[in-house]
């Protein structure tokens, strides 16, 4: 596993490393400062992070399928979503087919969750399969199995619960350390010293108001590079990144909100569901690169869809400066031509328009939703929900009666 | 004493790279292998779709029976050349392209066949069977690139000659018919 994740990008591993000290300095001031022993302290944090970390390796792909209440869906509920991950899983050489769920939310997003690549899962909003053309759905799927090759799921479930433990640990020790010096100066004065201990329990109480601040930053900054490669993988994928770029830039458009995001979940998703607009361009506190960055480095891709083309874009839209992807993973790949723009008319098949896709995508959530849907010889489309008792329905243009 | 300690050191590590260089050539092998298996099935998906669509489709494309019949031909060819080795398979695959590529833009004359439901879930099928067959073909060039390199480049190719690794073949598609953009007549 770590090979993987080190291949890709070994600044990650670092910062990962770098929060994992964060953890146990944490654990060392808690020690000192409330316990009078460092191994309480050190113990503490871990039994913490070791609990969390289990809860989020075999329940965190569910529980997160859950808080935004995806449905999963069989390849006849809609095949060309399904044709369309199928495509990406051989591309990317998965081998196992990820499970498709889809949320039903006007607002456009997506994201990708499970421990292994043996055990993923790829979600889409329903607002994201009405409004986006073949090649634009391609590439946000060919973004979300990025992140399930790159091992980027199991990183940031790994990190979250880093950020997390360090965030309750500093929260309860805070005020445990308030009150503690406040209420109980007693123990510390019989002890003798006394000035040491409170230099130490100063250090301490800033280091605990300052841990989880770096956490959080630590934290965004890996979450950040993974998109960066992620959306270079895709590209790579599907070898066509206009196919991404359009897509981010009718998501950008998007004003919806997605309603089953909260701000732990939020790094899952392929563009940030909390976006403001006009946010500062490399703005420390996100957990997303600007959408407008991502889709000016996709299209300056001009001479291939190879990492090094893309880490060429990266510095041309960067003017110089360090790249995104390690050299490492560059070299891994060979020189790749771009797909050909294919002439609209030609090859690429006539589209479902916007209407039949939406059409398309609300009889699938019917359906989802135990609704029987029967089709009327008027035309009418009669959708039955699935606590009707009667065995028959009267068609309201026409008034034909069915049998359900 | 001390020289029979470096020996002996210098033998396990030998050994060591001998045996990681075995397995990753393995790994690699059986990853080509895996990547052709999955353009055979893609393939055979496409060949059992074009039954089904020239079956759709003849009724409504009453004067396009050299079209068709060229599809159902190089269908044919291309099964036969199935287990014919990677080069001829490629050839006939790629004439197979060629030809459906022509009959799926002759369907933009037809109107009456473009709202058929039944056509329209074949032409899904068959428009993302292309996109996987031309997807697999990606993979398994990548991982046969990575293959050959591991069999070519020094010291690996050194154990690759010793153990029997030999580069493996690239699927190409080297036909005329596949490059050239088809023409649509809009007569």
């Amino acid at each position: 596993m770590w090979e993987q994740i080190r291949a890709n990008q070994i600044r990650s591993v670092i910062l990962v490393v770098a929060m994992g000290a964060l953890l146990l300095l944490i654990g060392y001031f808690l020690g000192v400062a409330l316990f009078h022993s460092i191994i309480a302290g050190l113990v503490i944090a871990l039994v913490i992070w070791l609990v969390m970390s289990l809860f989020a390796f075999f329940q965190g792909d569910s529980i997160l399928l859950a808080l935004s209440r995806a449905r999963k869906i069989k390849r006849d509920d809609h095949p060309r979503l399904y044709n369309i991950v199928e495509e990406m899983k051989i591309a990317s050489g998965l081998e196992k087919m990820p499970d498709i769920y889809i949320i039903d939310d006007p607002a456009m997003n997506a994201f990708a969750t499970g421990r292994s690549p043996e055990r993923a899962s790829v979600a889409v909003t329903s607002g994201l399969l009405q409004r986006l053309n073949r090649d634009e759905l391609q590439g946000v799927i060919g973004h979300e199995i990025a992140h399930i090759k790159n091992r980027d799921v199991l990183l940031m479930a790994m990190c979250g619960v880093l950020l997390g433990t360090i965030v309750i640990i500093a929260f309860f020790a805070t005020r445990m350390l308030f009150f503690g010096a406040v209420f109980g100066g007693r123990r510390s004065s019989s002890a003798g010293g006394g000035q040491a201990q409170l230099i130490i329990l100063a250090i301490g109480i800033a280091f605990m108001i300052l841990a989880p601040i770096f956490a959080y930053l630590i934290y965004f900054s890996i979450s950040r590079k993974r998109e960066y490669l992620a959306d270079a993988t895709s590209a790579l994928y599907t070898r066509y990144p206009e196919g991404l770029a359009s897509a981010l830039e009718k998501l950008g458009g998007s004003k919806a909100e997605l309603k089953s995001a909260n701000k732990a979940t939020a790094p899952m998703y392929i563009i940030n569901p909390f976006r403001k607009k006009g946010r500062a361009a490399a703005d420390l506190t996100s957990t997303h690169p600007p959408i407008s960055e991502r889709i000016r480095i996709l299209r300056s891709m001009a001479g291939g869809a190879a990492f090094a083309d893309y880490e060429n874009a990266y510095r041309q839209v960067h003017k110089g400066g360090k790249g995104v992807i390690s050299p490492a993973s560059v070299a891994s790949v060979g020189a790749v031509g771009l797909r050909a723009a294919e002439p609209e008319a030609a090859r690429r098949e006539p589209e479902p328009s916007k209407v039949e896709r939406t059409r398309e995508v609300s009889d699938l959530m019917w359906k989802l939703n135990d609704y029987k849907t029967i089709n009327c010889a008027c035309g009418t489309k009669l959708k039955v929900p699935p606590k009707f008792k009667s065995g028959q329905v009267r068609c309201p243009h026409c008034g034909r009666v069915h049998s359900i | 004493m001390i020289a029979g300690i470096v020996i002996g050191v210098v033998v396990v590590i030998l050994l060591i790279i001998l045996w990681a260089t075995y397995n990753s050539l393995v790994r690699l092998r059986n990853q080509v292998k895996n990547a052709w298996a999955q353009i055979d099935v893609q393939l055979k998906r496409r060949h059992d779709l074009i039954p089904n669509l020239i079956e759709t489709v003849r009724g409504y494309m009453k004067h396009e029976r050299e079209t068709l019949e060229a599809v159902t031909n190089a269908r044919n060819l291309a099964q036969k050349a199935v287990g014919g080795g990677v080069g001829a398979q490629s050839k006939a695959e790629g004439e197979l392209s060629g030809a459906l590529s022509r009959l799926l833009a002759v369907v933009e004359n037809y109107p009456d066949l473009k709202a058929n439901q039944n056509f329209l879930a074949l032409q899904e099928e068959l428009t993302s069977t292309e996109n996987k067959i031309s997807f697999s073909r990606q993979f398994y060039n990548d991982s046969v690139l990575k293959y050959n390199n591991k069999t070519q480049m020094f010291p690996s190719n050194v154990i690759a000659g010793m153990t029997g690794f030999r580069a493996s073949e690239f699927f190409e598609v080297e036909v005329a018919a596949e490059r050239e953009a088809p023409k649509v007549s809009f007569s």
